[in-house]
């Protein structure tokens, strides 16, 4: 009985993992269209418009062409770590998903540490990034990997404390507490309390997925593609589709964090009663599109940071007011908000 | 744990076998020219393992410290109601230990980056 009970067991994960990953690489694919279409009309061009209509087949046209396309080893290149460095970074960035719940009853891994697991899986699927751009050969790889590396280093203290905020503010490091007493909270989400806290998250977020204004190991008018430079066929397909993954990833995590995840604040409630009746996944759903469209939307309009000004104002401003977010929940907590 | 590793796992997989359609699909055209760093179409000058700046590791060292300590957060974090007073004032006086390291480590200029 126990290997049945198992068997069904593993049986359900993959019915939900199998869920998770037509929906998410889904969006991720779309995401690239959308980024296409909504930053060419900001910059008063079309987007893509030849495959299909509206050109929404484009997605699908460059998977074929990607695979479809020559894998190339560069001769200098340490072959092994050049190979798997790509299946690093899209592992460690799909495996996050797990512990993230899409809905109250809808987790694939209901561990109680998921804060931790994905701060950890983001932490190791840099090193996906370090390794492909050093064992590529190339010096605008080399130097990719290594602006990577500092980033690393600079974001992620700030990222972990302003997250300490929230864990303190709900006790708890699992997402579905964390967002179950912000539903109870004073204030009804995170991102009131702790401004200084989201802000600071938001900032190290965009640094984490490597996107404009942060995108310094592939800035490509100084680097030719970074640490991609040498990649070629789906292995340098395999890096975007981790990028974008990683953009629901983070907004996923902001909007559980920060503003309630699939919960509303008891106040607007109170103030416009019929919101009650929008069902928890729409509420989501509406939320992570905002800030998936808030990534796009700061690529189109801010230019990228240069090196050492990403890790000053890392080192500099976002560590203390990092603390300082993190001691003002400590005191409002004992305050008893 | 093990629904989280199944999904490692189950990922892994669908990567290799991305990777192995990658490789039945695409045409091989073997060139010499192919396989030579990538230059700006010149023939690469010198090693591409270019000798980098020492300033990587200072900041990796200062990062360790740090790291540590928002290691130390969490846990309290977790019981911060249970630790009551007596736990908040001596996370306050580990905090305020650690910033004066990083303002010493700010005076001396490790932060700086030229």
């Amino acid at each position: 009985m126990v290997s049945n009970n198992l068997f069904l067991e593993i049986l359900l994960i993959l019915i939900k993992i199998a869920v998770v990953l037509g929906i998410v690489l889904l969006h991720a694919a779309y995401t690239v269209y959308a980024e296409r279409k909504i930053i060419g009309r900001m910059q008063a061009r079309l987007g893509p418009t030849e495959v299909g209509p509206y050109g929404l087949l484009q997605p699908i046209a460059d998977l074929l062409k990607l695979l479809t396309k020559e894998d190339i080893i560069p001769l200098e290149a340490e072959r092994l770590i050049f190979l798997v460095a790509p299946l690093i970074v899209l592992t460690f960035a799909i495996v996050n998903l797990s512990v993230i719940p899409f809905h109250p009853s809808f987790i694939i891994a209901d561990v109680n540490i998921g804060i931790l697991l994905i701060l950890a899986g983001a932490s190791l699927a840099v090193y996906g990034i370090i390794l492909g751009g050093w064992s590529s050969g190339s010096k605008y790889s080399l130097l990719g990997g290594l602006r990577s590396a500092a980033q690393v280093l600079s974001y992620e203290i700030p990222l972990g404390m302003s997250l300490a905020g929230v864990i303190l503010a709900a006790e708890s490091f699992k997402l579905s507490d964390i967002v179950n007493h912000q539903a109870q909270s004073f204030f009804g989400m995170n991102a009131i309390p702790q401004i200084l806290g989201f802000i600071v998250f938001l900032i190290c977020a965009f640094a984490e997925t490597n996107r404009a204004p942060f995108d310094l190991p592939e800035a490509e008018s100084e680097l030719v593609a970074g640490y991609v430079t040498e990649y070629s066929g789906f292995r340098m397909g395999m890096f975007f589709l981790a990028e974008y993954i990683s953009i629901y990833v983070m907004s996923l995590l902001i909007v559980h964090c920060y503003f309630g995840g699939w919960t509303l604040p008891g106040w607007l409630l109170t103030i416009f009663p019929p919101l009650k009746f929008v069902p928890a996944p729409l509420i989501l759903l509406i939320k992570v599109y905002f800030f998936v469209f808030l990534f796009i939307w700061v690529r189109a309009t801010y230019p990228r940071y240069r090196f050492d000004q990403l890790m000053s104002m890392c080192w500099k401003i976002l560590i203390p007011v990092s603390l300082l977010n993190f001691l003002i929940v400590a005191f409002l907590k004992r305050g008893g908000f | 744990m093990l629904p989280f590793l199944i999904t490692a796992l189950i990922f892994l997989i669908l990567g290799s076998v991305m990777l192995i359609a990658n490789r039945v699909l695409a045409p091989r055209r073997p060139d010499p020219r192919k396989y030579i760093p990538y230059e700006c179409g010149v023939d690469p000058s010198g090693p591409g393992w270019v000798p980098f700046h020492v300033r990587f590791y200072l900041i990796a060292l200062i990062f360790l410290v740090f790291d540590v300590e928002v290691v130390f957060l969490y846990p309290w974090a977790v019981i911060f109601e249970e630790l009551s007073w007596f736990g908040f004032v001596e996370v306050t006086i580990f905090v305020v230990m650690l910033l004066l390291a990083y303002v010493y480590a700010w005076s001396e200029g490790a932060l700086q980056w030229e």
